[in-house]
Formats: C-alpha cells, structure tokens, sequence
C-alpha cells in the first residue's frame, strides 16, 4: 500500500493502479467527511505545511481541512510573486520548510516545473497543488473521483471540456489521468485558447461546443479568466458567452444520464449560465466534498509510504 | 625561440606529420636538434585554430559569470584562437571606450585573439543607431544588438546603411518579441509540461525581414544561431538569388531538440529554443548544403543561481566553447554529413571570411594559430573540467570525439593536455 514515488507531481507519474488506489482510498475517506466525528488518526505526530505562491482558496482550504480531519500538524504559508522580487529563493524557502521537521510539503506555485525542481532537493513529500499551466493532479483526481462514484469503469467514456484549454492545468491532468484509464476527452475552446499539439497528448480536439458535447458521459466546463480579454485571447465576455458557453441546449446533446462539471471558481454567465450551473445534471458542488476525501486520501498514501520505508 | 610540432597530422596537408613554429609564426622547415621546444602530438590532428564569430564573454559587468581571461581560456580549451563577444556587457560595448577596454584585457590574459562586436544601435535598445566609425577604430570587426533584436525595420534599414560606410557586418539575432513571450519551443512537448512556447514563425518573420532589407538595398546581413527549417529554406532560396545574405548556426540546434526540455532542465534553455527533430534535421541539412556558412557557439555563460531555478526563470543560453568541435566532428564528420574539410570551413575559415579577420592559415609566415585535436579516441566530456566560471552546461557526461590536446595562438601554447 502507498505510492510508488515520494512526491505527488502530477498525474504523468502515476500508474493506471496507483490512480484507482487512491480513488477508492478517497471514497472510504469520505465515510470520514460524512460522519458526525470527522477525525481519524492517519497523520497523528505527523506535519503538513500548505506553500502557496498563488491564490487560492478551495484547493487550500481543502488541503488544509483534508490534513487536521486526520490529525496532523499543520500550518500555511501564503506568499505571492516568484520566487526572483521576492528576494529568497524557492529552493532556500522550501528547504527552511524541509528543515523543521515537515513531512509533507503541498505547493502551489505560478511556474510549470517549480515542485518538480525542488521535489528531489527536500527529504519532505512534495505534493503539486498546481504548477503554472503544468498541472492539478488532486483537482484531476476529485473530478475523477466524482466520475468513479457514477461509472462503472472508465474504459470507452466520453469526456468533453470545454473553455480556455491553453491555460489550465486542469485539463491536462485529466487527460493524462483519464487517457491512462482508457477514458476518452474531448476538447474545445477558442482557437486563441488552443495550445500546440495538444492532439498528441491522445486528445481530441472538437470543432465546436456541440462536437465536443455530443454523446458525452461527463462535461467539464472551465473558467475562463476575464483578465484574458485585455491579451487579446477574447474579444468580450458577451461574445466568449454567445459562442463558447456551455448552454441547457448544448448539454442535451451530451448522453441522457451525462452529468455536469466545473473545478470553480465559476464566471456565472460566462462559461455556463447560472442556471446550468444550478441544473440537475450539476454535481459542482459535490467535486468540492470529494476535493476533501481525494487530498485525505493522497495525504494518507503518501504518509503510508513515507512509513514503510 | 622554435617549437616543433611532431608526430601529427596536418589538415590540408596529407604528407606533412611535422609543424614547424618560430617566434609568433609558422616557419619554414628546421633541424629537430635546433629547436628549443619539441611536442610529440601522438598523432593528434592539427587544424587552423578556431574561429568564433559569436559568444559571451560577459565583462564588463557580469564577472561573477565569466571574465575575460576565464572566458578566453574557455575558448582555448576548445581549440579556439579568435573569438568575437557580443556588446551586451554592462555597460553596452557600444562606444569605443568600453570596446577599448575589452581588447586590453583580452591582450593581458593571451589566450585568444578578441575581435569585440559593437553594439548596433546606442544601449542595444533598437532605436539609436551607435557610434561604430569610432568603434571600427578602436577594433570593432561588427556590429550586433545581439538578444536585443531590432524591431523596427526602418531602424534596422539605417543600421544596414550606416555600417556599410565603414565595411562593418550586421548580425542579427531574429526574433520578432511580439511572439515569442514563451521559455522553449512552441509544439506537443511546451503543450504537455505547460510552458509557454515560442513559435519558429518569430524567428522565420525577422529572417524574412532582414532577408528583403537585404535584397532591397544590396547590403549584406548576417543571421545569427539559425534553428528553424524555415530559416534555412528562406536563406538557401535567398542565395540562390544572389543576395548577399550569411547565416550561422550552434551546435545546440543540430544535436538536441525540446524532448530534452521535457523534465524542466534548465541547461537546455536558450534563445532561439531548441526545436523539434524535423527542425534539426534541417539545420544538418543547412550544414551540408552550404546553406549554413558558420558553426558558431554562442557561448553564453550563467551563475548556477540562474538556472538552478524554475524553467521560464532561469537565464537562456549555454556555454559553447569546450564543446563545440567534438560535437562538430561526432555528429557531423563521424557520421558521414560533412566532411572534415567542410567542418573546419564553417568553424574557421568562413567566419574569418564574413568578418574579414584574415586567419585560417598554417602556411609558413602566417600567424602561428592551432589547434590539434585527438580525433580517433572517444573521451568523456566532464563539466567539472571546464575552464569556463560557469558549468551550464548541457552536454556533461556525453562521449565525443575530438577532443582538445593543444592550442596555439601567435606562437604561445593556450591550452594543452598531453600525457
């Protein structure tokens, strides 16, 4: 039991087995959220501190929640810019954090490759809590596992995603976890939004939302960061909301049972209407519960691992 | 003072195993008895020293990377006898005063000839263009607002028109900003790490650009570190036009591509990127052709704190020196694309040609520059053995041919490593 690798990097360095172990761990640990005295003792004696270089609040929050439910230590750290204007090095930051005894470090941080940098310097795990445009591997996990509880088996699902897809991590890790499940994802966004190749990372690229949508189990819809508008990526959240959001006529062509997803925060009106957000084919604020039960579970596993060795 | 040179082979020259040098010069033929100093070169190759038409050398103002003396005896190490540094040192070698104090001390650490490049336009900024009359005659042999390209056409008009007045080269590092806000190449593997990419159109744009400017006022341009397919089909197409257009290319862009970028290793960044496989193999292509006239470094010293860092953080650039002969002779001599020959015009004679430095000689009264290379026993090239200031390098570990046994400029050994 336990992960193969001491960090959680990204979903690229997981197996196909590892992913299912820590799916089914989440689901046992959300017995835990559920029940009326949310405290287990996995992480007893043990430290976890959040490094987050960028905003944030449910990825943190969660971390933060996931790791005192099961009763470590715990402290964060919040912090803003690069590591260059402000003044101490990531890499001197991160092992002052390792150097007092911290078992788990969970960094976010705004440059692709920075945990991946500093994961082989630290005797701590290090677990990606979001690396720039690299990856979200427990975001892609509690979607994953919101998919788990409604499927089956991943195997020949239809995956659609829709939105900035040039900037986000999310997708990414979803395509590589859901890819090494034997699911299938399909992407559409503007083609300013688009990035290079991505068809090589065994995505389909859609010519449209319909074409994304249609016979889909699960839609993902993404946020679209307004700020974007002023680099010329949209020309305006009324067109962005005409043309690329995810309507109630949109999501009919996806299958009858497909149900509907977004990692928020969400830009109501922008990239769904509120009231798809709202609609019954919604489990957005389930992802959130299951964000809790998936970073319980990758804490608990990586713990195990550290503990075995 | 006569130095024998024996037991080598001499490049041009089937027949000769013997060099003869007497003070700074190649001499005519002399006893053994009556030399004052005798190198056994095991068989070694000697070739005309080296000749690198673009590198860093970083001082004035970034000693703590490299100095001059460290940084010529990084080129000496690699067989190297005339370097040319680009002006962005800090502050800007574009007035003669700073380009003065480069050459003195060049002069004083004696391990290469300096030829410096003038900056092209005031402060490398694109918009002034710089004193280089005054800065021809303090040793300038081009100039270049190398990193810093010019983006305004008009600008760059004037730099072509101006420096033609006094027979200065421009070279021009082509990239067009407005594109290339990204750390490594533009395609599946920037898309699957999240980096932001840079497109090869930058690069082609500004090629094109200069390539017109070029053509429009029969006016020479130099190209720099060419690393796209696209360049190099622009620039052959050029050519066969008759305009009057030369290019360079690096090792980097015809052994590696962006795969290698994959785990976020910093010494695989520079500026132009690293491309893909279809990009390198026309680069080689570039190579045998005559497309591509030079084999350049661009040998760009960084402090470990710059690049032992996050990806798009780290500095662009990669040391040069030491290493680009044997990637020169494993990867394009040993493999059959390019003959010896071939090689040493794109490392020697051909840049000498572009910027008319007069070297590339083994001939009895010509300067004596050599370099010798070992070119039958594979080596392991090891970044702890570099004489650069800095390590980054990309190539530590990698098994080469050629590697360094001597270097001689003006009669004076540079480097050596013979047992």
């Amino acid at each position: 039991m336990g992960l193969k690798s001491k960090d959680l990097l990204g979903m690229k360095q997981l197996t196909a087995e590892e992913i299912m172990e820590i799916l089914d761990t989440a689901k046992t640990m959300k017995l835990v959220i559920s029940s009326g005295n949310k405290k287990t003792s996995h992480l007893q004696g043990k430290s976890v501190v959040t490094l987050f270089y960028e905003n944030s609040t449910r990825t943190r929050l969660s971390f933060e929640l996931a790791s005192k439910y099961m009763g470590s230590a715990s402290a964060n750290i919040t912090t803003s810019g690069s590591s260059v204007n402000k003044g101490e090095s990531l890499l001197d930051t991160a092992r002052t954090i390792d150097m007092m005894g911290t078992d788990i470090i969970i960094m976010r941080h705004s440059q692709s490759g920075a945990p991946h940098f500093i994961a082989p310097h630290l005797k701590a795990s290090v677990v990606n809590a979001g690396d720039g445009m690299d990856e979200h591997p427990t975001q892609a996990l509690l979607d994953m596992l919101t998919m788990y509880e409604r499927f089956d088996t991943f195997e020949g699902k239809n995956i659609a995603i829709c939105g900035d897809i040039y900037h986000s991590r999310v997708v990414r890790s979803n395509a590589i976890g859901l890819s090494k499940l034997g699911a299938k994802v399909s992407v559409y966004g503007p083609r300013t939004m688009m990035p290079v190749g991505i068809e090589k990372m065994g995505i389909r690229v859609a010519s449209s939302v319909a074409d994304c949508i249609k016979d889909a189990d699960a839609v993902m819809g993404l946020r679209v960061q307004l700020e974007r508008q002023q680099k010329s990526l949209f020309p305006s959240v009324a067109e962005y909301a005409h043309f690329y959001a995810i309507t109630p006529e949109m999501l009919e062509l996806a299958k009858p049972d497909a149900f509907l997803m977004h990692p928020g925060p969400c830009n109501h009106g922008v990239e769904l209407p509120t009231a798809v957000y709202d609609c019954d084919q919604s489990v957005i604020n389930e992802q959130v519960t299951n964000g809790v039960a998936v970073r319980m579970a990758v804490l608990y596993l990586l713990m195990a691992r550290r503990n075995n060795l | 003072m006569k130095t024998l040179l024996k037991n080598c082979k001499v490049f041009g020259k089937p027949d000769a195993d013997k060099i003869y040098i007497e003070d700074d010069k190649f001499a005519a033929p002399f006893d053994e008895k009556n030399a004052d100093k005798i190198i056994d070169l095991k068989g070694a190759t000697v070739v005309p020293g080296l000749v690198d038409m673009h590198c860093h050398l970083r001082e004035p103002g970034g000693e703590y990377k490299e100095t001059i003396a460290t940084g010529t005896a990084s080129a000496a190490k690699g067989g190297y006898t005339s370097i040319c540094p680009m002006p962005n040192t800090n502050p800007v070698a574009d007035n003669a005063a700073v380009i003065s104090g480069i050459i003195k001390k060049a002069k004083e650490a004696g391990n290469c000839r300096v030829y410096p490049i003038g900056a092209a336009t005031k402060g490398i900024d694109g918009e002034q263009i710089s004193e280089m009359g005054l800065m021809k005659e303090a040793g300038i042999v081009a100039v270049s607002d190398d990193g810093h390209p010019i983006k305004n056409a008009g600008i760059m008009r004037k730099v072509m028109e101006y420096s033609s007045d006094f027979d200065l080269p421009v070279l021009n590092h082509c990239e067009d900003k407005s594109l290339s806000e990204g750390a490594m190449n533009e395609g599946d593997i920037s898309t699957e790490i999240g980096i932001r990419g840079i497109p090869t159109a930058s690069e082609d744009i500004m090629i094109s650009r200069d390539i017109i400017l070029s053509e429009y006022l029969d006016i020479p341009v130099h190209i720099c570190h060419v690393s796209t397919k696209g360049g190099v089909r622009m620039i052959r197409e050029a050519k066969a036009r008759g305009v009057k257009v030369t290019c360079e290319t690096c090792p980097h862009y015809f052994t590696l591509t962006d795969k290698y970028c994959e785990n976020y290793d910093t010494n695989f960044k520079m500026h132009p990127p690293l491309r893909t496989e279809e990009h390198r193999l026309a680069i080689i292509e570039g190579l045998k052709d005559g497309t591509i006239d030079v084999i350049a470094t661009d040998n760009a010293p960084h402090h470990q704190d710059e690049k032992d860092c996050e990806f798009a953080v780290a500095l662009n650039g990669i040391l040069g020196f030491e290493t680009a002969f044997a990637l020169g002779y494993t990867y394009l001599v040993k493999t059959g694309e390019i003959t010896l020959d071939r090689l040493i015009d794109l490392m020697c004679y051909a840049p000498s040609k572009i910027l008319s430095l007069g070297r590339g000689s083994l001939e009895e009264g010509e300067d004596a520059d050599l370099a010798a290379f070992d070119l039958d026993n594979e080596f392991t090239f090891d970044k702890e053995s570099m004489l650069s200031k800095s390590r980054n390098t990309p190539y530590d570990g990698w098994k080469l041919y050629g590697e360094t046994v001597l270097t001689i400029m003006g009669g004076k050994t540079t480097y050596e490593k013979l047992q």
